[in-house]
């Protein structure tokens, strides 16, 4: 597998990605609060959080498709420009027709000049990028396959060289592993661990189940109800932060190397509990979707 | 069939296949189909305007295929693309019909615009035919690698910074193009066939985009050049033979697909014979 980055700063510290009180609120709700994180180069960190926490919206704001009406975004120290090649994305849920008359060479070759004008007319030097990418993610068996007829492990591959053939510093990937079998879960999540640890990709992924990145994560992002603690795995899924995050009594169980997180007790019926979460700011929720 | 007076028709039809088949990859490709039945609508009412006031009819068409094609783009902004499209048409069919009730030659020249004519088309028309073809096919070429990102992936076009409305608008003014040049030969309510049967079914015989393109195209004209001998032979409408013809290439490539599609798992083949020793 060759060199995926473009030469890394010299400083490996500088965040790739750092995002600092991003507030966004949409029609008079407040869908993000107070926001702030970052990605080191050949970070992985898991954006975790259940559907309609706001992971998504903190993606669109990363890439530039939504102004937040408070804080910033930073990547590689600067703000982020229209068109940047360090960031790669892979977005949710991707629906290809199965018919399209499209190969998964063509749909990798995209990813290197399909935002220009005119015909890229086909070239040793770019069939071999492309070839190199292929292999980089394992998927040179089916690369003049037909992509829409793929599987799912298999088309997320391919759009993992879409997105890493301009060699980004930043990979962005929107839950990369819904709809996947437990063997191409796994197969995923080590393919984007390798590109993290060897190439000095910063990744960033989101997912609404922990477990799955549990063993490649660097650190977590826990998002509710627009509102997120970041840190390591042990610092933030804690009964006592994951509780104040979601302003409701949460248990954190460990069990073999996972980790479950459960509604607790309604606080209501716990008198002292119910006096604890009054001095938060989140709102008390019955809801607790994890 | 090939006496003088045929020449420029089976100038123009050929013309008209090959830019029909080039733009028709990505109205399939897009899922424009009705957006590709609305403009050449469109277009109807502005040759049956252009008819009245004495003005050419392919200046009449182009015209009103802009107008339709900004129609639809601008309305889709803000709402339903489909409802965009069908407003669109029938906003286009109700000035249609006006244009035509104040025309005297009612019956042959609606039916001519609606079904098309073999015999219509005059050598004034060849030049500007070939002026609008080679706009649309250069336009496609320049805007090639954009419409296929955006037709595959609009989400991920649109975060790498690419504006995906514009494009979708370029698109609908090369629909509009084609629309002009096409319709006096095939007639409005048959354009769209030559637009989405040939690509359609180039579609099930290769994985490759170029290709793809070059096997519409060659059906496209196969389709004209049968439609216009039988059309000749039996004075049928060329519209129909036109649009059986893509339907019949369509069915032809779905059931090869089907037929690629059984042999296409040797590794379950093997495994039903390894469960039947």
């Amino acid at each position: 597998m060759a060199d995926l980055t473009e030469s890394t700063s010299a400083d490996s510290r500088t965040p790739i990605l750092e995002l600092d009180g991003i507030g966004v609120w949409l029609s008079g709700r407040e869908i993000l609060h107070d926001v702030k994180f970052e990605v080191r180069p050949g970070e992985l960190v898991g954006l975790i959080g259940s559907n309609g926490a706001g992971k998504t919206t903190i993606f669109r704001v990363i890439l530039g498709l939504l102004t937040p009406s408070s804080g910033r975004v930073l990547i590689v120290g600067g703000p982020r420009p229209r068109r940047n090649r360090s960031v790669g994305y892979v977005p949710q849920k991707i629906a290809l027709d199965p018919d399209m008359p499209l190969r998964s060479r063509d749909l990798v070759a995209l990813g290197l000049d399909g935002h220009k004008l005119g015909v890229s007319l086909p070239s040793r030097r770019r069939r071999e990028m492309v070839d190199e990418m292929l292999h980089a993610v394992d998927a040179m068996p089916f690369a003049n396959a037909r992509v829409g007829s793929l599987s799912g492990g298999e088309q997320q591959r391919v759009m993992i060289a879409h997105a890493l053939i301009s060699r980004p510093k930043l990979l962005l990937l929107d839950e990369p592993l819904a709809n996947l079998d437990l063997r191409s879960e796994q197969e995923v999540v080590e393919l984007l661990a390798e590109i993290a640890k060897e190439h000095g990709v910063a990744v960033l992924i989101s997912a609404h189940d922990l477990n799955p990145v549990l063993p490649v994560v660097d650190r977590v992002v826990y998002v509710a109800h627009g509102h997120v603690a970041s840190g390591t795995t042990d610092e933030v899924v804690t009964t006592d932060v994951l509780s104040q995050l979601y302003g409701h009594n949460v248990d954190v169980i460990r069990l073999h190397g996972r980790i479950l997180v459960v509604a607790g007790p309604s606080p209501r019926a716990d008198p002292a509990l119910m006096e604890q979460l009054g001095r938060l700011s989140n709102p008390v929720d019955d809801t607790v979707a994890v | 069939m090939f006496a003088g007076f045929m020449i420029n028709t089976w100038i123009v039809a050929s013309i008209v296949a090959i830019v029909a088949g080039v733009v028709g990859f990505f109205v399939v490709l897009r899922g424009s189909s009705f957006a590709a039945h609305a403009i050449p609508n469109a277009s109807f009412a502005g040759a049956a305007g252009a008819n009245l006031v004495g003005a050419s009819s392919i200046g009449g068409l182009l015209v009103f295929a802009v107008a339709g094609a900004l129609g639809i783009a601008l309305l889709s902004k803000r709402g339903r693309r489909d409802v965009a499209t069908a407003l669109a048409i029938v906003l286009m069919l109700a000035l249609g019909a006006l244009f035509l009730s104040f025309s005297t030659e009612y019956a042959a020249e609606t039916y001519s615009l609606l079904f098309g004519e073999v015999l219509g088309v005059s050598s004034s028309e060849l030049a500007p035919t070939v002026v609008l073809a080679l706009l649309a096919v250069a336009a496609v070429a320049t805007f090639w690698r954009l419409l296929l990102l955006t037709s595959v992936m609009p989400e991920l076009a649109e975060a790498r910074g690419v504006h995906i409305y514009r494009v979708e608008l370029v698109f609908l003014l090369i629909v509009a193009l084609v629309t002009s040049l096409s319709v006096p030969v095939v007639g409005a309510l048959l354009m769209f066939s030559l637009m989405i049967g040939p690509p359609a079914a180039a579609r099930s015989f290769t994985t490759n985009p170029f290709v793809a393109v070059v096997l519409a195209v060659s059906l496209a004209l196969t389709t004209v050049w049968i439609a216009i001998a039988v059309s000749y032979m039996t004075t049928w409408p060329i519209g129909f033979f036109v649009g059986v013809l893509g339907a019949a290439f369509f069915l032809t490539g779905r059931a090869f697909a089907a037929w690629r599609g059984n042999r296409a798992h040797p590794r379950a083949a093997r495994h039903s014979q390894v469960v039947a020793a």
